[in-house]
């Protein structure tokens, strides 16, 4: 073996023994430094003949290359060991808690809100307002409730010592139906709306409160009848629970604001201590629940609006709110509705996102 | 109202099971809010004869009886009652029975050593009635065995709610027509016991307020003897939750709930003169059979005699002239009132009645004599007496109603189809006649029946309900547009929004307390209410703050570490006009930490007012107002931190949203511990945005590189930093595209009533990359912007 060959052999040992980059740095600057071994022995090529040189070069050039790779290599690995070594050193303890933003919620009422406007709207709805504090012509007369009427009475209205200009009492409005007055005399008709809102009665109990939700529907047009009304409650039903098996009983009733006045049941059977609706009131283990009154408009309502009742008919419902949305989403106590406690509106509240739509169902699933 | 399937069965003949009865009340409007079966409260007690009785061996008070139940060996049964004696009759209850005053469940026991099978009961344990004096004797022909519910004829007792336009079913009769009328069975016609009349009414009757009642009707019946009512009388009133008093009261009450007729006896012997129905005086008083006092005015009407009211008319008969046992000679009454009078007098009375709730909402005007003769007939039969003939002052309203009706209407309201001779059985069956030409004659009793669309309600609630089948509403073509207007848009994005923040939606009420009112108005007066619920909800909410700080309250004083609560709702002003002006708002209330301690971040974080303007404008922009060119202004309330609050306007008046820390006396005044961070936005003060279209102005990114550089000023401490901000941007609008505070500095090295204040400027070259040329000329005029308010470069 040439000396050549000896000297190449050593630095590849100790190329591989280098522990360090600072041990490797030594070997390439002993082998390939400008004063390395290596480096010199190229330097003899230039003193030599061409015969000589073409005879001692391929072994010198052989043991550069072969120093140089190895010297690459060993770098290579000793750089990856220091980076696992460093991010050895750099482990988190991922259990610790991350900063958590606040989460918001949505009001169950808001998001119910939202989901009438969503199914209305596609049956060509629109959402109508009006005033809560009211005056009584609004609220009562022009619904076919005079001064005298009984009815007035059973509304448990709260009044304002205050009097418009006209002279009418001044209140808080006891249902939504007042909307579909000031809807219909500003806009006559055909007319199709919802108005959802605040509405007001002096009751207070497990089940009442003194300020609750309702909404009004109201459809107004030349044919419109009550296999019309039956098929709109049927339709929001099925679209608002997102089941098939709606089935809605019919019962007279009374309203002054409608003739002929219509009560709507609903079929529900009880699962689990909850009230689940859907399939027929009187198949087994199931019963009926009323949830809310309607009936075709009364002419003389028409009239009050401006609207000729000889030319146009309709009809018109009232729904509570909040017990829709309870019956949906499983709340037991309307009091908390109002509480603002975080901890009930962080349960039964919505997310943000969950803004309904008709592509992915209105409803928001827990 | 209340009534057992026997009375029912008075006035129905019908085979129809109660079930099914119940069916058809829903059916044709008489919701059933009940059925309480009296058999089943009642099963387990027997008729049973006491065979012997002997003392208990070892208590004085108490008797071992054997009773025979009509099977098996006779019982041994410890009884305590007084009365319990061998060969009387009485109730037993078996071990099983559950008995019905306690709901205690009988079981074979022993008492005192002695074993027991059973009890022997009361009329009270059984609920039949209030005597507890002993157990029940039953006359010696009941038969041992039986089951008592059967032998004490025990009916299913119904409960109906009868709207308030069916006055006609505030009596058994009128339910029974209707059933009828739905199919269930044949109406029976009204027995009327006969009776004969003889000599004039003794007594004068006159209507002096026919207005209030038009038709005032009487009859002396003179000898009668007034006592317990039979049974059958009893048993029918206590089914209508009516306690028996005595025969004539009973027979008046029976008139009442069976047909719906209130009527009124007077004993004869209280009476002075003639009977009037005239106005009451300005008052005038009346004691009443409830034995309370009511002062009268001229509005109402009474009947009185010469000396004294003794019936507040339509609603209560007075006590002085009431009956008693030992009354012989009594004037009945009956009479037609106004409804709308007897209305009127009873709320301004606040005084209820059987009698007001019917004649408030009208009885049959037809039945006035028919009526009398029927309340005569009974008082005549079980009570004896000799009538006299009646007599009638003034006559009850008479027009019947006439209604020109097409059949076709009630396909065309109703949806159903129903053949004509169907539509005219029923309303017949109504009591309503129909002419050849079906002109539709109303039959008076009911009041409630104004036009055809009445008539399509009768004809469809009889025919059924059920048989209307669902029509879909006629559609638009193509998808369905949208419906929502600008502001309903503006509230459903900007409750998101907030949501998205992480801030809970809280709905609270929109009355407060007067005191949290007022302690957020303005210069305008509440409304406040006349007749509030409480205290605690009576003025109308000037602001949304004081409702979601009393939340932040409770959820305090519930132990929670804080509460971040919005509301989307209104505020309640008034307008010009003297009517009500209510401004959707939305308002924030931020309570408790705005960051807990954490290992990160060590010490909680403070809420700040910067966490409020960061909400602010968050939820502006996202409400779609023009953030940019807002102004921060003062002046938020006096219910904020006068140095920690501001406005954001758009000009110098109009008001977006107000700020801020609430002002310690306001968390004080709400007993609230702070800091707590508020923020109201006023929605209706955000511009609607114009020209908005789908494609948006052309933009492409500017090609070359922004440049910022930073500056440090010296100002006077007094300098708004948005002041220098604002002046800064002006130096160079093209180019100018951010101005941005990085620090804000005062202490040491900065002169005494100066701060320093760092920014960074972005500046955007246009066409061209800058040179350092136009770097420092941009520079300079930053510069020279800035002086003009008083800032020095810093060195």
């Amino acid at each position: 073996m040439t000396e050549l060959e000896l000297d190449k052999q050593a630095a590849l040992a100790a190329i591989a023994d280098a522990a360090t980059l600072d041990a490797l740095e030594e070997q390439r600057l002993a082998a390939l430094g400008k004063k390395g071994w290596v480096s010199l022995a190229l330097k003899t090529l230039g003193g030599m003949s061409p015969d000589e040189r073409t005879a001692a070069a391929p072994a010198i050039q052989s043991a550069r290359a072969a120093i140089a790779d190895a010297i690459e290599a060993k770098k290579a690995a000793l750089e990856a060991a220091e980076l696992e070594a460093q991010l050895a050193r750099e482990t988190l303890d991922l259990t610790l808690p991350a900063a958590a933003a606040p989460k918001g919620s949505v009001h169950p009422v808001s998001q119910v809100m939202d989901e009438l406007a969503e199914i209305f709207a596609d049956l060509g709805f629109a959402v109508a307002t009006g005033p809560e504090i009211e005056d009584d012509w609004h609220n009562f007369t022009a619904l076919n409730m005079d001064e005298t009427h009984p009815a007035r009475a059973m509304h448990d209205t709260f009044y304002f010592p205050d009097r418009t200009p006209e002279g009418r009492e001044i209140l808080l409005r006891t249902h939504t139906s007042p909307v579909q007055i000031r809807s219909m005399l500003d806009q006559g008709a055909p007319i199709r709306l919802i108005a959802p809102g605040r509405v007001y009665r002096s009751d207070s109990d497990a089940t009442h409160t003194p300020m609750f939700h309702q909404v009004e529907g109201l459809v107004v047009d030349k044919d419109i009848h009550l296999g019309h009304l039956k098929w709109t409650l049927e339709t929001f039903f099925k679209a608002f629970f997102e089941r098939e098996d709606i089935v809605l009983r019919l019962r007279p009733s009374y309203f002054p604001f409608t003739e002929p006045s219509v009560e709507v049941d609903v079929g529900y059977s009880t699962e689990g201590g909850r009230r689940v609706v859907g399939g027929h009131g009187d198949a087994p283990g199931h019963a009926w629940m009323e949830l809310g009154g309607s009936g075709m408009v009364n002419r003389r309502v028409l009239e009050f609006a401006g609207i000729d009742p000889d030319v146009y008919q309709g009809f018109a419902f009232g729904l509570g709110i909040d017990r829709i949305a309870m019956l949906k989403y499983g709340m037991n106590d309307l009091r908390a509705f109002f509480d603002g406690d975080p901890r009930w509106l962080a349960h039964y509240g919505f997310s943000p996102f969950d803004q309904p739509t008709l592509s992915a169902g209105v409803g928001a699933k827990a | 109202m209340k009534f057992s399937l026997t009375w029912l069965k008075d006035h129905l003949e019908t085979t129809a099971t109660v079930a099914e009865i119940c069916d058809a009340l829903n059916a044709v409007g008489l919701e059933v809010e009940g059925v309480e079966d009296p058999a089943e409260r009642l099963a387990g007690f027997r008729v049973a004869h006491v065979l012997t009785a002997a003392r208990h061996p070892d208590a004085d008070k108490l008797q071992v009886l054997t009773v025979d139940t009509g099977e098996g060996d006779p019982l041994q049964v410890v009884c305590g009652a007084p009365n319990a004696r061998a060969g009387m009759k009485g109730v037993l209850g078996l071990p099983g029975a559950t008995v019905p005053a306690n709901g205690m469940v009988l079981r074979k026991s022993a008492i005192r050593g002695v074993g027991s099978n059973g009890m022997m009961c009361s009329v009270r344990e059984l609920e039949l009635g209030e005597d507890h004096d002993g157990i029940i004797e039953l006359p010696d022909d009941a038969p041992v065995g039986t089951s008592f519910a059967d032998y004490h004829g025990a009916s299913p007792v119904i409960e109906v709610a009868v709207t308030p336009n069916r006055p006609d079913c505030m009596g058994v009769y009128g339910i029974a027509r209707d059933l009828a009328s739905k199919g269930l069975g044949t109406l029976k016609p009204i027995a009327t016991p006969s009776f004969s009349a003889s000599g004039a009414c003794p007594v004068e009757i006159r209507t002096d307020d026919p207005e209030g009642c038009p038709a005032f009707y009487g009859r002396v019946i003179k000898g009668v003897t007034n006592g317990a009512s039979p049974d059958w009388l009893q048993q029918r009133l206590k089914s209508a939750g009516q306690r028996p008093i005595s025969l004539l009261v009973d027979l008046t009450n029976y008139l009442m709930l069976g047909y719906g007729r209130p009527a009124h006896v007077y004993d004869l012997a209280k009476l002075s003169g003639a009977m009037a129905a005239r106005r009451a005086i300005d008052g005038e008083q009346c004691q009443a059979l409830n034995e309370k006092t009511y002062t009268l005015d001229a509005s109402m009407t009474v009947i009185a005699d010469e000396s004294q009211v003794h019936d507040i008319a339509g609603i209560m008969g007075g006590e002085h002239s009431g009956v008693s046992e030992t009354t012989t000679d009594v004037l009945l009454e009956i009479a037609y009132f106004d409804p709308a009078r007897i209305g009127a007098t009873g709320r301004k009375l606040g005084l209820a009645s059987d009698a007001r709730t019917r004649f408030e909402r009208g009885v049959d005007p037809e039945f006035l004599d028919a009526g009398l003769d029927l309340l005569t007939g009974l008082i005549v039969e079980l009570a004896g007496g000799s009538a006299s003939d009646v007599v009638r002052a003034g006559s009850p309203p008479s027009n019947a109603k006439v209604i020109a009706f097409d059949p076709a209407l009630t396909t065309r309201l109703g949806g159903v189809e129903v053949a004509e001779a169907e539509q005219k059985r029923i309303l017949e069956s109504l009591g309503f006649a129909i002419s050849g030409d079906w002109q539709v004659t109303c039959p008076p009793r009911r009041h409630d029946i104004e036009g055809p669309a009445d008539l399509v309600e009768e004809v469809v609630r009889i025919h059924g309900l059920d048989k209307v089948a669902s029509v879909a509403l006629p559609r638009a073509e193509g998808v369905a547009r949208p419906t929502a207007t600008p502001q309903q848009k503006l509230e459903r994005g900007l409750r998101r929004a907030a949501a998205a923040t992480g801030l809970n939606e809280a709905i609270t009420w929109s009355f407060l307390p007067e005191w949290a009112a007022e302690h957020f108005s303005s210069d305008q007066p509440l409304w406040v209410l006349a007749n509030p619920i409480s205290e605690d909800m009576k003025a109308m909410r000037p602001s949304l703050l004081p409702g979601l700080l009393m939340a932040a309250k409770r959820n305090a004083d519930r132990g929670a570490s804080g509460s971040r609560l919005f509301e989307i709702g209104r505020r309640y002003f008034r307008a010009g006009n003297g009517l009500s002006e209510e401004k959707p708002t939305l308002g924030i209330v931020l309570a408790g930490e705005k960051a807990e301690r954490g290992w990160q971040a060590g010490k909680a974080k403070v809420l700040d007012a910067y966490d409020a303007k960061a909400l602010a404008l968050q939820l502006l922009e996202a409400a779609g107002a023009p953030i940019q060119n807002l102004m921060v202004m003062g002046e938020a309330g006096a219910q904020f931190h006068p140095g920690q609050s501001a406005t954001l306007r758009l000009g110098p008046k109009t008001v977006l949203a107000r700020f801020g820390m609430v002002h310690p006396a306001t968390l004080k005044a709400f007993d609230v511990d702070g800091p707590i961070a508020a923020v109201e936005l006023f929605l209706d003060a955000i511009p609607a945005r114009k020209n908005a279209a789908f494609a948006r102005p052309t933009f492409a990114p500017p090609a070359l590189q922004a440049v910022t550089r930073d500056f440090a000023f010296l100002v006077p401490v007094t300098l708004a930093a948005g002041d220098l901000v604002r002046s800064v941007q002006g130096a160079d609008k093209a180019v100018i595209t951010g101005v941005r505070v990085f620090d804000v500095f005062a202490g040491a090295g900065v002169p005494e009533g100066h701060k320093s204040l760092a920014i960074e400027v972005t500046l955007q070259p246009g066409e061209a990359s800058f040179k350092d040329a136009d770097l420092k000329a941009l520079a300079e005029k930053i510069i020279a912007a800035a002086a003009k308010l008083g800032a020095a470069l810093r060195g």
